[in-house]
């Protein structure tokens, strides 16, 4: 039987959002909180499919779906997946339906809600599994109108104005990636990654956009793009106050898989198609990457909105991918060892910030709804003596953020540093001292809101019920599973960056 | 000459179905309709749709004959697609028409609807100056009276006069930039021109002709710094009637011009490809298309009426269109013609939304939008998918459109070049359009409703056409080759 199992992951959310709006009124509550959760799902197990069917040492692209679609513009739509592809589609997988879950049960208008997250979660899949730009830009800006809505109508206070920021600071970047592949498209006459990637490689590609600076103005479209995104500092605006104003499980969903949407352009678009501009342009975006990761650590110092602080801190976590990536393409093919190491390790520490920040937004939540929507710092205290299983769980995800062994988190710190010292030394260096500032913040949060005697909200604390530890266990397993067994992950994507660290520039 | 009376009636079908119509309206209301003033209304409705629906099959598939009667029209994809496009939007604008309460005169208003847009099926058509000339006045004379139709309200009074005097003006430039053409060549058949003036190469003379069409050109495409009568109409006239000038009329002018200036004049196109820029038209069209672009999206920041900041949106879109002007002769006129014509379908759409509100109470300010969501969620949510177009967001018609235009342009020279620049300015300030449009979007969406606010009731046909257009915006969105195959 030949499924189109990629089209299946992506529509069948898109099916579930259609058929949510249609019905919206016609649902029972039960069935309004249920059948998104049961969409959402739907990507957990037709990911395992893909994954049944994925042969990890093919390094190309598996599961290849491809069919004209504007044959006047030579766009296809191109579907294929490769072990960073699957990796992050099992990562929505895991992350949307516990989002979901942990926030259906709360929200008003359920079916609406449902609805828009559906859509969001199967253009964010698109993004991760289109490999013409065409289609692909269509899920990238698509993503953003549920994004809005939800931030917008779910909100907090002063969520009309983040849900803005957000929306034009993206559309404001990928204005100029559009533009960067229209570029593109007019010198190569072609959308696909692939063909534009193996051109590249030929060389071709750079004489045909016409030399001179224009392959850079077209880079920096692109980059300017995706470092929105992502976001690179100093293009990270945008993202404080949008996950610190959005919904919970919106906020799960923003950190946990749209964050890794720039990153995973990053890998799929800048890397291969444009080599020789990445190498020339790696060392002012390695001081970039740099600020990132040591400024968002000690902005995050100074938060009191316990959001905002793993806000930033997801950005200080995300830095550290855009710092081994722009390291590699710095020093190029010196120090392979180090090279496999700092790759492996952005793959992974993609993958494991989405399970901790997602399960550090969760209890967030938690601590939120129980204190009738206060989240600042100072609002608790001691509610580890009210509420010992939220605590410790709560404590797990913090340690696997800051990067305790034994923890998922650890794993991909430890693999960037080591690739990082081998290729810039000083920069690692520095970086560290967003290592330290990040045990700091979590530590105050850890100590301030959990330890010390009862106060604020945290006196009486309600401990978690069956619905919060479905949303949060599964997180923890898996931040315990993948801490002691990296290689789980790690047997997916090895041959993929053994192939890479072989075709650096 | 070689005069096929035959073959001349059998291209025009279209046209003569459109004038009879015009006329059966007008006698049916005078005999029959005029004594019943409930039914007044739907018979001048029914009427004139029969006649556009007869007209646009006819138009549809009328097949690409070629040169028709010794070359006064010439019958090619475009025409074919463009007298379909035109007329389509046209019905979807008659259907916008308001009841019997705010519209004294259904008939007249029907007819001369229709005798506008018999002017630019001829547009789309015409193959010879004369007609060309003829078919503009035809369709503008038609669109002054459409425009001031609003007998009660002064501002539709100023619409008709500003128009009026805006397009007398750039009708005489044109007819001097014609008659100039005529005098260098001797000919009034655009591709004779074209062999005509490909042989004498650029004379100073030309120069002055092209300037003079391209006055007329920029006029009638709402191009800065002929713009100025746009924000004023746009505000004043009737709904339906704005809906016509904004889209209709803005499609049959661009094939014209782009029929004059690609087959006609050519040899003079001048290169804004790469430095330096050599003379001819292209340089000029550049130069406005980067005015409007400017002007028209920093104006619309400022507008606090939702039909200026349209009239300003379309600036900014005609810069856009101009663009694919310049792309159009070198690299195909599907990408012009399609974003010319979904552009039109979301005007159409934008304005009927507007015209649908004006039966529960005057909608000028954006403020007025408020709360549609609750209103009318039929409505909120066709101006959704309308503004999302004309914003450029994928997966609908609006980011195609600019995208294929776009994507044509940097095939001329890459970045590397005026063009080039030309496409990074718009790309950036579509960046800016985002703000504004996000503007209506907020009202309509997001804010509560006015205490006195009443649920509105759209009419069926209003209902039929916006949804039409809308479906068609999003279904040709995700199909452009539907389009883009037909060149």
């Amino acid at each position: 039987m030949n499924l189109p199992l990629l089209s299946l992951l992506i529509f069948t959310p898109w099916a579930g959002a259609l058929l949510l709006f249609v019905l919206r009124r016609g649902l029972s509550a039960g069935l309004a909180r249920a059948l998104p959760v049961v969409f959402s799902a739907s990507t957990l197990i037709l990911g395992s499919l893909a994954l049944g069917r994925f042969d990890p040492a093919v390094t190309g692209m598996q599961l290849s779906e491809n069919q004209p679609w504007i044959t006047a513009l030579n766009v296809h739509y191109h579907l294929g997946l490769d072990g960073l592809s699957l990796l992050l589609v099992l990562l929505t997988g895991v992350i949307s339906p516990l989002a979901l879950f942990a926030s259906t049960r709360s929200v008003r208008n359920p079916a609406i809600h449902g609805a828009l997250f559906l859509l969001l979660q199967g253009s964010a899949l698109g993004v991760f599994l289109a490999l013409d730009f065409f289609p692909w830009f269509v899920f990238w800006e698509l993503s953003l109108v549920p994004a809005f809505f939800l931030i917008k109508l779910w909100g907090g206070p002063g969520a009309t104005r983040a849900a803005y920021q957000f929306v034009i600071y993206t559309i404001g970047g990928s204005a100029f990636l559009l533009l960067g592949f229209a570029a593109l498209y007019a010198a190569a006459g072609t959308f696909d990654f692939t063909e534009l990637a193996a051109l590249t490689h030929s060389g071709a590609l750079a004489g045909k956009l016409g030399g001179g600076f224009w392959p850079q103005a077209a880079f920096l479209g692109v980059l300017l793009g995706l470092a929105v995104k992502v976001p690179l500092f100093p293009f990270h605006a945008w993202l404080p106050p949008a996950y610190a104003e959005a919904p919970t499980g919106t906020s799960m969903f923003l950190t946990g898989v749209m964050s890794k949407m720039g990153a995973y352009g990053f890998l799929r678009i800048l890397w291969p198609i444009f080599p020789a501009p990445l190498h020339a342009a790696a060392g002012p975006l390695l001081w970039l990457a740099l600020g990132g990761v040591v400024f968002s650590a000690f902005a995050a110092m100074k938060q009191t909105d316990l959001k905002r602080m793993v806000a930033y801190s997801s950005i200080n976590h995300l830095s550290y991918c855009l710092l081994a990536l722009f390291a590699v393409a710095a020093s190029g093919p010196a120090n392979p060892a180090a090279t496999t190491a700092a790759l492996s390790g952005t793959i992974l520490q993609l993958f494991n910030h989405g399970l901790s920040a997602a399960a550090l937004f969760f209890c967030i939540g938690v601590l939120e709804s129980r204190a009738s929507g206060l989240r600042r710092l100072g609002d608790f205290g001691g509610v580890r003596r009210a509420a010992p299983v939220f605590a410790g769980l709560c404590g797990i995800s913090l340690f696997s953020s800051l990067g305790l062994p034994g923890l998922n988190g650890f794993v991909g710190e430890f693999l960037i540093f080591r690739g990082v010292f081998g290729l810039a030394p000083w920069t690692a260096a520095v970086a560290t001292l967003g290592l330290l500032a990040t045990a700091l913040f979590l530590l105050t949060f850890w100590q301030r809101v959990f330890h010390g005697p009862a106060a604020g909200a945290g006196v009486n604390f309600r401990d978690l019920d069956a619905g919060d530890l479905i949303a949060l266990v599964p997180l923890i397993a898996l931040m315990f599973a993948l801490g002691i067994f990296p290689q789980l992950l790690t047997g997916l994507i090895n041959p993929l960056i053994t192939a890479w660290a072989a075709t650096l520039p | 000459m070689n005069a096929d009376y035959a073959g001349l009636f059998q291209a025009l079908r279209p046209e003569a179905y459109l004038v009879i119509g015009a006329l059966v309206v007008l006698i049916v209301d005078m005999i029959w309709a005029r004594h019943r003033p409930a039914n007044r209304h739907h018979v001048a409705l029914a009427l004139g749709l029969i006649s556009l629906l007869m007209a646009g099959y006819a138009a549809a598939t009328s097949g690409a004959s070629g040169a028709i009667y010794d070359g006064m029209f010439q019958l090619d994809p475009l025409s074919v697609a463009t007298r379909t496009g035109v007329i389509l939007l046209a019905a979807l604008a008659l259907a916008l028409l308001p009841d019997a309460a705010r519209l004294r005169h259904p008939a007249e208003f029907t007819a001369i609807l229709l005798f506008a847009t018999t002017g630019f099926t001829l547009m789309a058509a015409a193959n010879n100056l004369l007609v060309a000339f003829l078919a503009l006045e035809l369709a503008s004379l038609s669109l002054y009276v459409l425009a001031g139709f609003d007998k009660a309200s002064p501002e539709s009074a100023e619409a008709g006069l500003k128009y009026f005097l805006f397009g007398g003006m750039a009708a005489a430039f044109l007819l001097f930039g014609f008659s100039l053409l005529y005098g260098l060549t001797g000919t009034l058949r655009l591709d004779l021109i074209g062999q005509q003036l490909a042989q004498q190469g650029p004379t100073p003379l030309l120069i002055v002709a092209l300037v003079m069409v391209l006055v007329g050109f920029g006029f009638k495409a709402a191009a800065a710094p002929f713009h100025l009568w746009a924000p004023d109409v746009y505000q004043g006239a009737p709904a339906p009637a704005a809906a016509l000038i904004a889209s209709a009329s803005k499609l049959a002018g661009l094939v014209l011009f782009t029929r004059l200036l690609w087959p006609g004049l050519g040899s003079a196109v001048g290169t804004i490809a790469h430095l330096p820029v050599t003379v001819g038209w292209a340089p000029v069209v550049a130069l406005i298309s980067g005015a409007s672009l400017l002007l028209g999206n920093i104006g619309a920041l400022a507008q606090s009426n939702v039909r200026r900041l349209l009239a300003y949106s379309a600036i900014s879109h005609a810069g856009a269109l101009l663009l694919g002007v310049i792309a159009a002769g070198r690299t195909g006129v599907g990408p012009l013609f399609y974003y010319a014509a979904t552009y039109g379908l979301t005007t159409v759409g934008a304005f009927g939304v507007i015209g649908a509100l004006e039966s529960a109470g005057r909608v000028q300010q954006l403020t007025d939008l408020a709360g549609l969501h609750k209103r009318s969620p039929l409505l909120a949510g066709c101006l959704a998918v309308f503004v999302l177009s004309l914003a450029g967001i994928p997966p609908l018609a609006g980011f195609f459109g600019k995208f294929a235009v776009f994507a044509s342009v940097l095939q001329l020279g890459g970045l590397a070049g005026p063009a080039g620049w030309l496409v990074i300015c718009a790309i950036a300030l579509s960046a800016v359009a985002l703000y504004y449009y996000l503007l209506i979007l907020k009202q309509a969406l997001v804010a509560a409703p006015a205490d006195n606010a009443a649920p509105v009731r759209v009419s069926l046909s209003a209902t039929i056409a916006l949804l039409i257009a809308a479906g068609l915006i999003v279904a040709l969105g995700l199909w452009p080759s539907a389009v883009l195959e037909l060149f």
